[in-house]
């Protein structure tokens, strides 16, 4: 065995589970995209403010002496919830008196959103950078020449795992998720079909801000640095991830993210490391040139 | 024929003697205000063309802001007696050469993106802004993180000083620019980009071709934002990767929606408004101790999107404005 296919496996697993960490976050974005037609550009400053409030709460009750599933399931909970509740305050305040006014106010609206939780954040938690604590002992579970598995990334897999199956039965096994798919499909029809249109989109809100919080301690716990800017970069290419497998569509965001990954973690590994940024706008000028409705998505043909 | 050029040189002279006015009558402080809010009101104003007149959403005007600067200082840079041998002539040349580069560039970003319905332009440009930082941070001939430094400054002419022929220059780029997208918006063009604006299925029924519209507007914006940038460059004299960055993007989206989209006067009044805001609210760190200005400046985007989505002077004018207050009053 050589040592380049057992690189070869190691980035493998490195971009699979730099993947899944994006897929959390595009799903977020393709949601809330499915229901209101919107760029969240909020979306990627709720994540940030999920790590923060994990990392406060870890130094609060002393996490870090424990580590383990304990901690992490902790950990976990206060980042959903803070995040779910940031959402839904967020849509409540500030995307819904505006829902009926153009589509350009609302992203500018969205863009003033996330400059607000930036600064805010900056002045709240400082601007320097945090040290995320170890909530999971990085230990090799696998520990062959041919490759090594250490347990931050099987934590990282097995978490997506849980919270996708999670999803996947929110959306397609209860009522609200078939509400929501109805009203992503249309609006206007699913009130008048007696859907609750606003809790749906709170719905919506809460569901894709939790998967933000779970991706945000997952990345606290594989890049142990956090900072109120955190959430730019990352949530730039959750959104090209979530355009690559067509917005609105939910397995085209995974299968988006865990292109991106794996693209830029080889690009990374194989030919250079500042290409790495520009790699996903590329990706997306790309697709929006010969597949603009993405891999998944369907065209839609607009009717008058 | 004649009358135009009496109206030429009716514009310059008033442009030279308020100048003068400024030069004798303000502090310094004040004079670069007042030159970076006819800077940053020349890129708003190309801005208003694509988000007002056209609705679609650009978010990385700073990047080609950047491509005019980098190009007027590294410009600048090689051929360094150029500008002293040529007087003005040289800065409008560079200036123009900068313009039309960053011209070029939102013609190869935005044919893709323009094909496109919905707010995918406003991704594109974002990506294409941060792009060409990255590029830009890696250039070595263009001194990467550090820039370019020491860029010419506009240069005096006997008894004027540099705010004067700072101020000189940019005001007429300042009236030229401003009559352009007046005149163009007035006639047919205007209407296409509005038709595409209001309805964009509606308008390729009667036979528009919506995407060359929507380049078209995109592609004078860029324009704007070059020249704005060559502006940049030789006022500020440093041009630097982070400076072009997207808060600057954010910045001249704001100027565009706080004025009215649709409303060129509008445009330069926010300009003023956005250049001088952040310069009013240090008294407000001094008193907190925080630096709240950003913080301000969010808050009151969203909170004018909320309650006055239109901007503050909706699609109107300033004469209109000033006309309908005399109906009003009379």
């Amino acid at each position: 065995m050589t040592s380049e296919s057992h690189d070869f496996l190691q980035h493998l697993i490195n971009g699979l589970s730099l993947g899944s960490i994006y897929a959390l976050i595009a799903l977020g974005y393709t949601m809330v995209y499915g229901v209101l037609q919107l760029i969240n550009f909020a979306h990627a400053d709720i994540y940030m403010v999920g790590a923060f409030a994990s990392y406060y709460i870890s130094k609060w009750i002393g996490l870090e002496a424990n580590p383990g599933f304990m901690a992490l399931g902790l950990a976990l909970l206060t980042s959903m919830v803070t995040c779910a509740v940031l959402g839904v305050l967020i849509e409540r305040l500030a995307y819904r008196p505006l829902r009926k006014a153009p589509k350009l106010n609302i992203l500018i609206t969205a863009i003033g959103v996330s400059l607000l939780l930036q600064f805010g954040a900056q002045i709240i938690f400082g601007a320097d950078p945090k040290v995320f604590p170890t909530l999971i002992e990085d230990k090799s579970l696998i520990d062959t020449p041919l490759l090594i598995l250490k347990s931050l990334d099987v934590t990282v897999f097995v978490v997506t795992i849980l919270a996708l199956l999670g999803l996947h039965f929110l959306v397609f096994h209860t009522k609200m998720g078939k509400s929501m798919r109805a009203v992503s499909h249309s609006m206007t029809n699913a009130s008048l079909l007696g859907i609750n249109v606003n809790r749906v989109v709170v719905f919506t809100f809460i569901l894709g801000s939790s998967l933000a919080g779970i991706g945000s301690v997952l990345v606290g716990l594989k890049y142990p640095k956090i900072e109120p800017l955190m959430g730019v970069m990352i949530g730039l290419k959750g959104f090209v991830a979530a355009v690559l497998g067509g917005i609105g569509n939910m397995s085209g965001a995974v299968l988006g993210a865990l292109i991106m990954g794996l693209s830029e973690e080889f690009v990374v590994a194989y030919l250079s490391s500042t290409l790495r940024d520009a790699l996903a706008f590329g990706l997306l000028i790309g697709i929006l040139i010969w597949k603009p409705s993405g891999l998944m998505g369907k065209n839609t043909i607009e009717k008058v | 024929m004649k009358n135009k050029l009496k109206v030429v040189l009716m514009v310059l002279a008033s442009i030279s003697i308020s100048g003068l006015v400024l030069q004798f009558s303000i502090n310094a402080y004040i004079q670069i205000l007042i030159l970076q809010i006819l800077m940053y009101s020349i890129a708003a104003m190309g801005l208003n063309l694509v988000n007002g007149f056209t609705g679609q959403f650009s978010l990385g005007h700073a990047g080609f802001m950047a491509i005019g600067a980098y190009t007027s200082a590294y410009l600048s840079q090689i051929f360094p007696g150029f500008l002293e041998s040529t007087h003005l002539l040289g800065f409008f040349i560079f200036s123009i050469l900068g313009g039309l580069l960053a011209a070029g560039f939102g013609y190869v970003v935005g044919l893709p993106s323009l094909r496109l319905k919905g707010d995918y332009l406003a991704i594109v440009t974002l990506g294409f802004g941060e792009i060409l930082r990255v590029f830009l941070l890696n250039i070595e001939t263009l001194g990467a993180a550090r820039g370019i430094t020491g860029i010419v400054p506009y240069p005096e002419l006997g008894f004027l000083d540099r705010f004067w022929v700072s101020f000189f220059y940019i005001m007429i780029w300042f009236v030229v620019g401003l009559y352009f997208v007046w005149r163009l918006t007035r006639g047919r063009h205007g209407r296409q980009f509005l038709s595409v604006r209001e309805d964009e299925v509606a308008a390729l029924s009667l036979g528009l071709n919506t995407t060359q519209i929507k380049v078209r507007s995109f592609v004078i914006a860029s324009f704007y934002a070059g020249v704005a940038g060559s502006i940049y460059a030789h006022l500020i004299s440093i041009v630097s990767p982070s400076v072009f960055g997207f808060m600057m993007s954010v910045n001249i989206v704001v100027m565009v929606v706080l004025g009215g989209m649709g409303s060129f006067t509008g445009s330069i009044f926010a300009a003023a408004f956005v250049t001088l805001a952040p310069e009013l609210l240090r008294s407000l760190q001094a008193i907190t101790g925080y630096d709240l200005r950003m913080v301000v400046f969010s808050l009151s985007l969203i909170l004018i999107m909320i309650y006055r989505p239109t901007g503050l002077f909706g699609s109107k004018e300033l004469p209109d404005i000033v006309r309908s207050w005399r109906m009003k009053k009379s």
